[in-house]
């Protein structure tokens, strides 16, 4: 795992404050988890999504069927359009089956979906991190009117009814790149839970001794944020990213399974779950699979970034 | 101690305002012009001009969100002359679709959302908290490890994943439930209980997971404090010393989220209203987005944002309550 890249930053980082050296605490977490059977299995379930999402056109290169390709010799057009065979049509040629009445491969729709709901939870977290440390950063170290004028905007975010405003926006805007719209308004609703608890550690981080110590050595401002508040916020900024990420997969697939995410023919897991609601009583097989791997993937990396924190946790214990 | 639900209220009515202010912006300049939709294909510059001037659409952004506001406060006027319909003081305009009252589809459909929310809510404090003091008292057991790990699980379904799988199961297989419609309980009762049964389960699923894990932590952590050392060594058993000392200041904390969980779901439960069919505040909201109907989505936000900050209120003005330390002179 990451063993190399810590340690670079504790040379980075003479003075920070707290008592374990980053490198010694990143590599205690990464032994940790290491132990760990759930995280363990997590990891190489997250492993074998990825590789999957980054060899997609492999796969269809491989297995012969694109995503989009559509197979009218492995459905059954008496039935309605039913898969031939059973389980949803898995076979030899089609390993996770195939759609009713088209007949597209569901292997490649998964690992072409994989790519967009990775792809879109990814950038959110980015943006949403990273607003939320600046705005949060800002918020806690300025205080005052700075204070004021981000925690107001923060409340006015977080009462707004998200979920009905995500959609109302995405089916009111039909136009462009939905993934960029997506990831924009998951972004808008999501920096300020982050912020919050960013701005929370800030306000008592600023007043701790080594803070004010650096102070009065003469450090810039950009020096006290940089060298001895981020250092001090990374475990619970590492905690946080990891649960973020399957909250917006989540989220995603839930706004695609309400029709305004991603557009066909693109695939993703939500959309592909939503267009198997009418066939659930029929070909169940179609629902279970994209079902499936959501839950997997969402689980696989909460289970991660609950053992980090616990990880992270028993180090500031001791 | 009144200065400060005075202060707070004044906050709630302001956010409100600009909830509304900002809805109404994004509706006016984003989306697609209603008049065109319901003029429909064989439509003429003249009929659309029509439709937007009866739907008082010409009219500037400020006048247009004045009147919408005034008609919140006390009430409006629609048409002139013979075709005059007033509109009583919540107004919240007539639908584009239905021409119905939208205060009236919100009065009609509440109950639904209520009841779904209502259900949930129970099902999930008693198995949640239950599992999660459970687990506490015997961290480590294999009680606590199977409890926390399906937690975990529980906590990763989508709740529409959840519902179709249910659905699949109890009604389709097995044959066990009836498809879920809304019938009022007075009608019959048996069959209120079995349609609302799975939208409670699929509901209550992810909060029972998520408030067990933190009823787990919180209790654990109230264990360790020197207060309880000292009841215990006052020689309290220990059920006494959980009953008297332990779960009040373990179970605050969670009085603060379910008031704000609660209240997000009396503004509708979107996904699950729509999954099951039921004809919620949730369900009008999808219905009202997916057909342009701006007053209705308009409504349905103001009405969540509502619950959602009034939720905020009233369980600040419980915290004093329930915990001494945060208590306003």
């Amino acid at each position: 795992m990451t063993t190399a890249a810590p340690s670079h930053e504790a040379m980075a980082d003479p003075l920070a404050g707290a008592g374990d050296a980053p490198a010694t605490e990143g590599r205690r977490i990464a032994r940790a988890l290491l132990r760990d059977r759930g995280a363990v299995l997590s990891t190489v379930f997250l492993g074998l999504v990825v590789l999957m999402a980054i060899c997609a056109p492999l796969i269809s290169a491989v297995t012969g069927h694109g995503p989009n390709d559509f197979d009218p010799a492995a459905v059954d057009t008496n039935l309605g359009g039913l898969p031939r065979g059973s389980f949803g049509g898995v076979s030899a040629d089609h390993l996770l089956g195939v759609e009713p009445q088209n007949g597209r491969d569901i292997l490649a729709r998964i690992a072409y979906g994989a790519r967009v709901s990775f792809l879109i939870a990814i950038s959110a977290t980015v943006l949403t991190t990273l607003l939320g440390v600046v705005l949060g950063l800002l918020a806690g170290f300025y205080q005052g009117w700075v204070d004021q004028v981000i925690s107001r905007i923060m409340d006015f975010l977080m009462a707004f009814p998200a979920l009905i405003f995500m959609i109302a926006i995405l089916s009111s805007l039909p136009t462009g790149d939905r993934s960029v719209l997506l990831v924009t308004v998951i972004t808008v609703f999501g920096w300020p839970y982050l912020a919050r608890v960013v701005r929370g550690q800030t306000l008592t981080l600023v007043n701790r001794e080594f803070v004010e110590a650096a102070r009065a050595s003469g450090a810039s401002t950009g020096a006290i944020v940089f060298k001895e508040i981020l250092p001090n916020l990374r475990n619970s900024l590492i905690v946080m990213t990891t649960l973020a990420v399957p909250g917006y997969i989540g989220t995603e697939a839930g706004l695609s399974f309400l029709g305004v995410g991603v557009t066909p023919p693109t695939p993703s897991w939500g959309q592909m779950i939503s267009s198997a609601v009418s066939w659930y009583a029929t070909d169940p097989m179609y629902f279970a699979v994209p079902g499936l791997f959501l839950f997997l993937t969402v689980l696989s990396l909460t289970v991660l970034g609950d053992r980090i924190r616990a990880a992270s946790d028993a180090g500031e214990a001791s | 101690m009144a200065r400060y639900v005075a202060g707070r209220l004044a906050g709630l009515v302001v956010l409100l305002l600009l909830v509304c202010v900002f809805t109404y912006l994004i509706f006016f300049k984003l989306s697609p012009d209603p008049a065109l939709m319901i003029c429909g294909k064989t439509c003429t510059p003249d009929r659309v001009a029509q439709i937007r001037a009866s739907l008082g659409l010409d009219r500037p952004f400020l006048t247009q969100l004045g009147d919408y506001l005034s008609g919140l406060v006390a009430g409006r006027d629609y048409g002139s002359g013979p075709n005059l319909v007033h509109c009583p003081a919540p107004c919240l305009g007539y639908s584009f679709q239905s021409s119905q009252s939208v205060t009236q589809m919100i009065v009609d459909r509440l109950p639904v959302s209520a009841t779904v929310a209502v259900g949930a809510a129970v099902l999930w404090l008693i198995v949640g908290i239950a599992a999660g003091l459970l687990s506490a008292v015997k961290e480590g057991s294999w009680w606590d490890r199977a409890a926390m790990g399906l937690a975990l699980g529980g906590a990763s379904i989508p709740n529409y994943v959840l519902a179709l799988t249910l659905q699949y199961v109890l009604v389709v297989k097995l044959q066990i439930l009836p498809f879920p419609s809304a019938v009022p309980f007075s009608e019959d009762p048996l069959l209120w209980f079995q349609s609302y049964l799975m939208p409670w389960l699929v509901l209550a699923t992810g909060y029972a997971c998520l408030y067990a894990r933190l009823t787990r932590a919180n209790v654990i952590d109230t264990l360790a404090q020197n207060f309880m050392r000292t009841a215990r060594s006052k020689g309290l058993s220990p059920a006494l010393t959980m009953r008297r000392h332990a779960l009040r200041p373990a179970l605050t904390p969670i009085v603060t989220i379910f008031g704000m969980d609660f209240a997000a779901l009396l503004g509708g439960a979107l996904i699950t209203e729509t999954v099951f069919g039921l004809n919620g505040i949730g369900k009008m909201a999808a219905d009202s987005i997916a057909k342009n109907d701006q007053p209705v989505i308009m409504a349905v936000t103001l009405l969540a944002a509502f619950f959602v900050m009034a939720g905020n209120v009233v369980v600040d003005l419980l915290y004093t309550g329930l915990d001494p330390r945060v208590r306003v002179s």
